[in-house]
């Protein structure tokens, strides 16, 4: 639901990083968005086209990519889970506490062109 | 023309994450034990909070509250009535309490006079999951009138939670409140965790949480 002030806060990032290459245009946004980071990323990307109307990034898409949820478990090591409806092991069916991925909401990287070219 | 790609790798919400790290260590070094409680509107955080003061007041613990709503002081005003110090923080609007907020409402209090802070967040079963308050224990509340399968719902916030409470027992019954269902779905999310069930109105449970408190309080190294 905080969705416009996520993406008004990822327009400021990549806005500050892109400042240390002058006369390059952003065209991609990569993003890495956990399973259980409570964002919904269809509202991201609404968002993304409203918050850089006027901006520098304007018509620059916003491509994420989602992360699945993996736990420990003791006997199997690190597995993925299919959903975030259960919090076992898919393979030996233990309940697992010790998560290792699928919280993660970060700017990956950014992908630019360079403003270089002969005017 | 040439395009490339940059390595950012920076975290959404680092500067939430930061501030909430250095609230941690405030926490720590003062020796309170902070609590974030978390529910939909109306599964009754104020009524349990009210209760919780006034025993552990009644106890000699020294508690104080912070409270968060959209709008209105009502909460704190009922929480006050305790005794216990407490601010209202009005978000007008955002859905959830974050470290800046948190670390504003925190001036002029004295946390190393205090042996609980609590924290009730603003009622949403979303967005405050993504929020770390520099608590030591998130509470995820749920009431027996809310649905069974609330935690299969909202598995982010029922995930990051440390203890579970359910509200309102007292009218369990004429809700026709399942309770192995329940406890099942909340397992299934947040396998191990500590479940209480309480009712603010009868008192039932409260012994059995006041005592979960005055551990967490006492397993703190400092
Ligand atoms: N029967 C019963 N009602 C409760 C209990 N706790 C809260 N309520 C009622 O539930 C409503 C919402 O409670 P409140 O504490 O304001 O919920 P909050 O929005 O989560 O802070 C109020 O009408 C309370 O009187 C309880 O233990 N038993
Ligand atoms: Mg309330
Ligand atoms: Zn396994």
């Amino acid at each position: 639901m905080h969705e416009l002030s996520i993406v008004a806060s990822i327009v400021d990032t990549v806005t500050e990083s892109v400042a240390a290459y002058p006369g390059a245009r952003v065209q991609e946004v990569h993003l890495r968005v956990g399973a259980l980071a409570s964002v919904v990323v269809e509202s991201l990307e609404f968002c993304w086209g409203i918050a850089t109307e006027g901006t520098s990034l304007e018509g620059s898409k916003l491509v994420v990519k989602t992360l699945p949820v993996v736990m420990h478990c003791a006997t199997c090591g690190d597995v993925e889970l299919e959903g975030v409806q259960s919090f076992r092991c898919p393979t030996c069916g233990e309940p697992c506490s010790d998560q290792r991925q699928g919280r993660e909401l970060e700017i990956e990287s950014i992908e630019i062109e360079d403003g270089q070219e002969a005017a | 023309m040439t395009t490339r790609i940059v390595e950012l790798r920076r975290g959404i919400l680092k500067k939430n994450d930061e501030l909430a790290a250095g609230l941690r260590d405030r926490y720590m070094g003062a020796g309170v034990l902070v609590l974030n409680l978390v529910s939909s509107p109306g599964t009754g955080k104020t009524a349990f909070l009210e209760r919780t003061l006034t025993e552990l007041r009644a106890s000699g613990a020294r508690v104080a509250a912070l409270v968060g709503d959209l709008e209105t002081d009502n909460d704190a005003r009922r929480l006050a009535a305790s005794g216990a110090p407490v601010r209202q923080i009005n978000t007008h609007g955002i859905c959830h309490l974050d470290a800046d907020m948190i670390t504003r409402h925190l001036d002029g209090w004295e946390l190393a006079d205090l042996d609980y802070l609590f924290i009730e967040n603003v009622g949403n079963l979303v967005c405050p999951s993504s929020y770390d308050l520099g608590e030591k224990i998130r509470v995820a509340l749920l009431s027996v009138t809310e649905g069974e399968d609330k935690p299969l719902k909202y598995p982010t916030l029922f995930n990051s939670a440390d203890a579970a409470v359910i509200t309102k027992i007292d009218i369990a019954v004429p809700c026709g409140f399942d309770r192995d269902l329940a406890l099942k779905n909340i397992n299934e999310i947040r396998p191990g965790i500590r479940i209480f069930e309480t009712s603010a109105k009868t008192g039932a449970g409260m012994e059995e949480w006041l005592r979960y408190l005055a551990e967490e309080r006492g397993k703190r190294g400092n």
